[in-house]
């Protein structure tokens, strides 16, 4: 946590929690998808879910998933932007068991077949975390760079990883791997200090272990500072790996 | 850090915080202090905005206030206060507006450190350059605290909020006036000491009432708790020890007083009323 995250971010009112964090965490969850949302399934636990509509929520979220950064003046209109969009929002509140209080699970669906789930929790003051993608426990902060991979599990594939990121001179800030059951399917979340250059993105993607990989951008900057805007839809080709589901 | 570490630095407290964050690094030192400087602007033009407008929010119960203190008369003859009043509220209803705010550390408690440090520094004459290292310093502080705690209501009440902006706008104006790293930090302390138990019961879930007279009132609280400071008055509880206390009472908050907009405030005939309405019912 950075001193320009406490006086900071500069942003759309009314709540860094509810507001900011939203956005970032709908940022992060279109980006997992890779593509622009067609459907999404937003479901709100907590805090969240009893006060969505004052801290304007829904509308941070829709914001999010349209690709708008927190300080956007079109959070504000972003249910007829998405609506404009063709983006179909489906609102509904549960109880996600013992987790933060600010959390929501987005269950997206792009113009395949394609659909992610994305649970994530706003911790306050604008700072989010990632803790599950596609039922795999991850560890994103949106403070970095994050490369997420779906991949066997079998021995050698996180040391290649790491290797590859060494090679192009990328520093691992964390680090996080879990698997569903034995040589079944990994996911690892690697939060780096710089963006991975493109070949070393195509070269993990090359390779047979690893079936779904994609990069997410540093959300937690704003725009005045952002290097690449998260606001651009990822290209096709260089952010979609192979699309299987766990 | 800790606010103890913080307090026996040799020179000002912001330089500290600076040096902990970026080290000897001329670079990213240049580039943290012009953000810093873009922040202050970004918080004098929602300061502009809200004395200026009266468009209600979108529940109605705010939107108006600031620019009604703004030009009503002093009657009490105390201009300071009047303006530290103006510039926290004037903050909190454009974010209650979904106008464009600067979150210190929260948007929720955005109104106190620019209506502190904004306040005091036009009542004084001081212009805006010198007023980043002060800012830096209460980035620092806020730093401190979260490292205790979630500065959320919806984990620690409101006290985690504008207990947290309160410190920070404290610790900063002590600073801006030429107050010691101690006494930063036991302005810090202070206020933060003060409000302790403060809950979050936003009106509707909407974070308007009592959020926009709040920061207007804690505004001036965190200058009390500078003026005490730069006078050689300290805490008698050790500052950190004052975070550990406010991180436990936070614990012990029930949900209905952390922003689930079911406790205090939210939970009276009026404000279920408005909830009703809100939620179209």
């Amino acid at each position: 946590m950075g001193l320009l995250d406490q006086i900071g971010p500069v942003m759309v009112g009314p709540s860094s929690s509810h507001t900011a964090g939203a956005c970032r965490l709908a940022l992060l969850a279109r980006h997992v998808l890779g593509t622009q949302p067609r459907a999404a399934r937003l479901v709100l636990h907590g805090s969240f879910a009893k006060t969505a509509q004052g801290h304007g929520t829904d509308l941070a979220l829709a914001g999010g998933l349209l690709g708008f950064l927190p300080d956007d003046p079109r959070i504000k209109d972003a249910l007829a932007h998405a609506a404009a969009a063709g983006l179909e929002l489906e609102y509904v509140t549960a109880d996600l068991g013992d987790i933060h209080p600010n959390s929501a699970r987005l269950e997206l669906t792009g113009d395949g077949e394609e659909s992610v789930s994305v649970l994530g929790s706003s911790l306050g003051a604008g700072f989010v975390r990632v803790t599950q993608v596609n039922g795999f426990d991850v560890h994103v902060s949106g403070a970095y760079h994050t490369l997420l991979a779906l991949h066997t599990d079998r021995p050698g594939v996180i040391a290649r990883v790491a290797g590859v990121v060494a090679d192009d001179d990328g520093n691992i800030a964390t680090a996080f791997s879990a698997r569903q059951r034995r040589g079944g399917h990994a996911m690892m979340s690697v939060e780096i200090d710089k963006p991975l250059a493109g070949y070393a993105v195509e070269y993990l993607r090359s390779l047979p272990y690893i079936h779904w990989l994609r990069l997410l951008p540093e959300v937690m900057r704003g725009s005045e500072e952002r290097v690449t805007d998260a606001a651009d839809p990822p290209a096709e080709g260089t952010w979609a790996g192979s699309e299987v589901e766990p | 850090m800790t606010l103890d570490e913080l307090s026996r630095s040799p020179g000002r407290a912001s330089e500290a915080v600076l040096y902990d964050e970026v080290g000897d690094d001329p670079e990213a030192r240049a580039s943290l202090l012009e953000t810093m400087r873009s922040r202050i602007d970004e918080m004098r033009d929602s300061i502009r905005r809200g004395l200026a407008s009266s468009e209600p929010s979108r529940t109605g119960m705010v939107g108006w206030n600031a620019k009604q203190l703004h030009e009503a008369p002093d009657p009490l003859g105390a201009p300071l206060l009047k303006r530290v009043q103006e510039y926290a509220m004037a903050v909190n209803e454009e974010n209650a507006r979904m106008g464009r705010i600067v979150a210190a550390p929260t948007a929720g408690s955005a109104g106190t450190v620019p209506g502190a440090l904004l306040g005091v520094a036009d009542h004084l004459g001081i212009p805006d350059d010198e007023l980043v290292m002060p800012l830096v310093l209460a980035a620092g502080v806020a730093q401190v605290i979260s490292k205790s705690m979630f500065i959320a209501g919806a984990t620690g009440g409101c006290q985690a909020e504008i207990g947290s902006s309160a410190a920070m706008a404290a610790a900063a104006v002590t600073e801006l006036l030429g107050g010691s790293a101690r006494a930063s930090v036991h302005a810090a302390a202070q206020a933060l000491m003060n409000t302790i138990g403060l809950v979050c019961d936003p009106v509707g879930g909407y974070v308007e009432v009592p959020c926009v007279s709040r920061n207007a009132f804690y505004a001036v609280h965190a200058v009390s708790a500078a003026q005490l400071a730069l006078a050689g008055v300290e805490s008698f509880i050790p500052p950190d020890e004052v975070i550990y206390a406010m991180a436990s009472v936070g614990r012990m908050l029930p949900p209905e007083l952390r922003e689930t907009g079911e406790g205090g405030v939210a939970d009276t005939p009026t404000g279920r009323r408005v909830a009703l309405k809100m939620a179209g019912k």
